[in-house]
């Protein structure tokens, strides 16, 4: 029997394979990469009663038009995602996210765009059918690991589909809406000193915006200079997502799942794991304001965090 | 020793070694980073997502649902560093062109350093050098030390694209770009040699923190000819 896949007809802006993450090799220079925004590719996989982990397609802004060849197989879209299902008879169908949808030989997937967000997800029941590189499935297009050569997808690809029983599969659903809030909380950075009084109060105080210069390794930010009293390089040292770096030109940039592994930037502050994944939904011009937390309230604010992911999930099985 | 442990956002530990890069810093920072990732391997620590040394800083990142910054700073502080056990550090040498298409730099390094070519090559290859660290890209060694009379700043305005196999020194450390990649260095040569390879899966970066580096000169004959 022949092996059931997407052919690609249209491969969107910037179509890949990302999971939780590519961990234990910073050391060399190689990055974590993995969903920008975990909990929904977790709600992919919740929805079709796959393992938290399994590989999703991670798409930004306009997403793949997918034609389905040999096979019937169960899917669902997560995100803030318009998108149609193009069935056999030719009727067009309006796909709504968090719930599942069986797909037939032949029938289409059209993932339109993201409605004021970046990135979506869509996770098949079962799992793609791909090679795993150092433990994990993620594409990162920098260093050029990963499935399909580490490269996002192209016209006519395929991306095949492990083979899967849907027949005892139920209708799932989560009743989830994103909520983007402009305030991103942080805790200090390890360079926070070197940064003036004035400097401080405004990272805190003003307002800044996200820039066209945003991509899956980092997130330029546009606003006021933040004024360096120390230096403005240090010893290049460890990086982690989430650092916001302040390199001499005074405009903060902000590190997403691609960043470099070391670099030399003070750091003024790190956004909190529980904000990183609305973080990387903002679209440019977005402005956004820092609030403090402090460490204690941080690893609170991410519990309930985890603990809000679970109920979602628990409540799609 | 560690003189400082302090949190790098909520998921990570910034353990402090001093202000000073030299190899007995960094000998240290590599010793710590040897046995974590030793105790992980073993189970012995959870949660540790990855190890990040650098010149004189080590950084412990972690999963926030599995533990968290006190409870590992508690392990770090207690960890028994044995420091007779070192792993074996290789010897490695890097063959480099230097022709004038390979070391794009040398105009603005002669004006710099007041000193030919052939002056700052000497100085270059006559001189074993010790790996601080790797990565920003995937493989790439940060080396040191640079002698003294052939230190230079960053250019002034980075390249867009530095080629794949550039060899570059700034400041006191010299490195090679394992990928095209954007960057300031001052390119004094290529390697033909393969420096990261991904389809070594099992030890795919030729030189890791600790490991000792010699460059020699080949000629542009040399280099088309150069096979592993």
């Amino acid at each position: 029997m022949s092996k059931t896949y997407f052919e690609i007809l249209r491969p969107g802006i910037n179509t890949t394979i990302q999971d939780s993450g590519r961990n234990h090799l910073y050391h060399i220079g190689i990055t974590i990469s993995g969903a920008m925004d975990q909990r929904n590719y977790k709600f992919a996989n919740s929805v079709v009663n796959n393992k938290l982990n399994e590989a999703a397609i991670e798409f930004a802004y306009q997403g793949p038009l997918l034609k389905l060849r040999n096979g019937t197989i169960n899917f669902a879209i997560t995100g803030d995602i318009f998108f149609n299902i193009i069935r056999n008879n030719s009727q067009t169908e309006e796909g709504k996210c968090y719930q599942n949808y069986n797909l037939h030989d032949g029938e289409q997937i059209d993932i339109i765009s993201t409605k004021n967000s970046v990135y979506g997800y869509l996770s098949v029941s079962g799992g793609f059918e791909l090679n795993e590189t150092w433990k994990s499935y993620s594409i990162n297009t920098k260093a050029q690991i990963g499935p399909n050569n580490g490269k996002k997808y192209s016209i006519n690809e395929k991306i095949f589909i492990k083979e899967s029983n849907i027949k005892n599969i139920k209708n799932n659903q989560i009743n989830y809406k994103n909520l983007f809030n402009n305030i991103v909380r942080v805790v200090k950075g390890t360079n926070f000193d070197y940064f003036s009084n004035e400097a401080k109060n405004i990272f805190f105080k003003e307002k800044y915006t996200v820039s066209r210069l945003v991509d899956r390794m980092g997130m330029r930010l546009d606003g006021p200079n933040l004024e360096n009293i120390i230096n403005t390089n240090i010893k290049s040292e460890g990086l982690v997502r989430g650092v916001i770096q302040v390199p001499a030109d005074g405009k903060p940039i902000i590190l997403l799942s691609d960043h470099g592994t070391i670099g030399g930037y003070p750091k003024i502050a790190i956004v909190i794991s529980a904000d990183l994944d609305k973080l990387g939904q903002l679209i440019p011009d977005t402005d956004i304001n820092f609030k403090e937390v402090s460490l204690e309230e941080a690893e609170n604010i991410f519990k309930a965090y985890n603990e809000e992911t679970n109920k979602y999930i628990n409540e799609s099985n | 020793m560690i003189k400082n442990i302090s949190n790098l956002g909520d998921a990570a530990v910034y353990c402090d070694f001093g202000s000073e890069v030299n190899e007995i810093v960094n000998s240290n920072v590599i010793n710590y980073f040897n046995h974590l990732t030793d105790f992980a391997k073993k189970g012995k620590i959870k949660g540790i997502n990855n190890l990040t040394p650098s010149y004189n800083k080590l950084i412990v990142s972690f999963d926030l649902s599995i533990t968290n910054f006190l409870k590992l700073k508690e392990i770090i502080l207690n960890l028994n560093i044995d420091k007779n056990i070192k792993k074996e550090n290789k010897k490695i040498k890097i063959p480099v062109c230097c022709d004038d298409e390979y070391g794009l730099d040398f105009d603005r390094l002669n004006h710099k350093l007041n000193l030919s070519k052939e002056e700052i090559l000497k100085l270059y290859f006559n001189k074993e050098y010790f790996c601080y660290m790797t990565g920003f890209i995937a493989g790439m060694p940060f080396l040191g030390d640079v002698n003294e009379k052939i230190r230079s700043d960053r250019l002034e305005t980075p390249r867009v694209k530095v080629p794949e196999g550039s060899v570059g020194i700034v400041e006191q450390f010299a490195n090679i770009y394992t990928f095209e990649s954007p960057g300031g260095w001052n390119i004094i040569g290529n390697t033909p040699r393969k420096i990261f390879k991904k389809s070594n899966l099992q030890d795919p970066a030729l030189i890791k923190p600790g490991d000792k580096v010699t460059f020699f000169q080949i000629s542009k004959h040399d280099y088309f000819k150069f096979n592993e």
